[in-house]
């Protein structure tokens, strides 16, 4: 957790907003459950309080050491294409976000997931749960071992597929940087149609959810690697720390 | 230096695979104090059919109005092992319930205290960004005061504050759109 030092008047400093564009939108008419469930009145716009500048906390102590390791969670190993995803949590200021909780989950390769309302006719795997989780070092560093998950179809609009990705679910210091977003994978036909990746109308911004090929942390005889910097919300100012 | 916030996306259908590790119904074990209630209620989309693939997540202060977070300063006592934090997946019907102590008051802006409330993220297939939002409690007289109560039209007050539905019971539904929709806020 960042030491925080608190303003002259004994106030936390504020949140910034999120820049136009790099954010979706409730209502979202491409992606259709949106429809009856995006509020229809405007958000009121409300002061950061000690309330949302702080959240809660979670340490090594919640999740077990073999936790970010998916291919190890079963007595034989998952059927896929064994890839390492790792990366960095930083603040909009450039700073690190040190242990902090990050949460995935996935597909297995052949795109199905292990859920009872999951009724795509592909085979499950026995050896592949497909979720995964750790705590960020003191630079703000995670790594987890997976396969790469495989794409799926869903009923939004014609013979649609969802691109392949990786549920990721972010805590950071404060109930204002909570964030689940998803990664994808460079070079996916997919992405140009899918609704989701397409909400982000910052074309940046939307880039920025592809994780790129990571040449130096592939494993030779053994596994491809992709990397995916994520960002949190920063506070606006923190004068004490120059 | 100065970067963007990553885009959020939706949790999807499939979330629980991910999050239900960490579900937590009861926020307060035995032995921290205050006054016990359960909360219960519904997660409504605009038809008024219940979201079962929703998840709703609680942050809040102990009795005595301290939060488990080193950003807190305040000079008040923190129970060990209390974390303050609650997620709730949504069933079938999109009902949730769970357990916890009324948080006692915490400062708000210029040092006005707040009344007693739990912060709520609520998460959705179909939702591509969580939604924030607060529950009060019923029959507290500082609801009147509260600063960030004030700023919200008074026909839609009524939607974050819980109503009695028993002694130790307090109910409180999400409603996504139409007639009494949920305030939500943008901080």
């Amino acid at each position: 957790m960042n030491k925080r030092v608190a303003t002259k008047r004994g106030e936390l400093p504020r949140y910034r907003s999120f820049h136009p564009g790099t954010q979706p939108e409730y209502n979202y008419p491409p992606y259709a459950s949106t429809q009856k469930r995006c509020p229809t009145q405007p958000l009121v716009v409300a002061p950061q309080t000690l309330s949302e500048l702080t959240g809660p906390v979670f340490g090594y102590g919640d999740i077990k050491p073999t936790d970010h390791d998916l291919t190890r969670q079963h007595r034989g190993e998952p059927i896929g294409e064994r890839i390492v995803v790792s990366g960095r949590v930083l603040d909009e200021n450039g700073k690190a976000v040190p242990h902090t909780l990050v949460e995935v989950w996935q597909a297995n390769s052949s795109g199905r997931y292990p859920h009872r309302t999951d009724q795509h006719a592909a085979p499950l795997d026995p050896n592949f749960s497909g979720a995964g989780r750790t705590i960020t070092d003191a630079e703000g560093r995670y790594r987890f071992v997976s396969i790469r998950p495989g794409e799926y179809p869903w009923r939004n609009h014609y013979n649609a597929w969802r691109p392949a990705h990786i549920h990721f679910s972010l805590f950071g210091p404060a109930f204002l940087t909570r964030m689940v977003t998803q990664m994808y994978f460079p070079g996916d036909p997919l992405l140009e149609y899918d609704p989701m990746y397409n909400s982000i109308s910052d074309q940046k911004a939307r880039t920025r959810l592809i994780s790129v090929f990571d040449w130096e942390n592939t494993a030779p005889e053994w596994a491809l690697a992709y990397r995916f910097d994520i960002v949190l919300r920063g506070r606006d100012a923190t004068p004490m720390e120059r | 230096m100065s970067l963007y916030a990553s885009a959020s996306q939706t949790v999807g259908p499939y979330l629980h695979i991910g999050l239900d590790w960490l579900t937590t119904r009861d926020i307060a074990a035995r032995g921290v104090k205050g006054e016990r209630v359960a909360i219960e209620g519904r997660l409504l989309d605009g038809e008024g059919v219940g979201v079962s693939d929703g998840l709703v997540e609680i942050w809040q202060a102990n009795s005595h109005g301290k939060y488990a977070h080193p950003d807190d300063q305040q000079k008040k006592h923190l129970e060990r092992g209390f974390r303050g934090f609650g997620r709730i997946p949504t069933d079938d019907q999109g009902a949730f319930r769970f357990t916890t102590i009324k948080p006692g008051r915490v400062p708000g802006p210029g040092g006005i205290l707040q009344a007693p409330h739990l912060v709520v993220a609520v998460f959705m297939r179909g939702m591509l960004k969580h939604l924030a939002t607060r529950i009060y409690f019923p029959d507290e007289q500082s609801n009147a005061e509260d600063p960030l109560l004030k700023l919200v039209p008074p026909a839609r007050r009524a939607t974050l504050i819980a109503k009695r539905k028993a002694k130790r019971v307090l109910a409180w539904s999400i409603i996504l759109q139409g007639e009494n929709e949920t305030v939500f806020f943008d901080f």
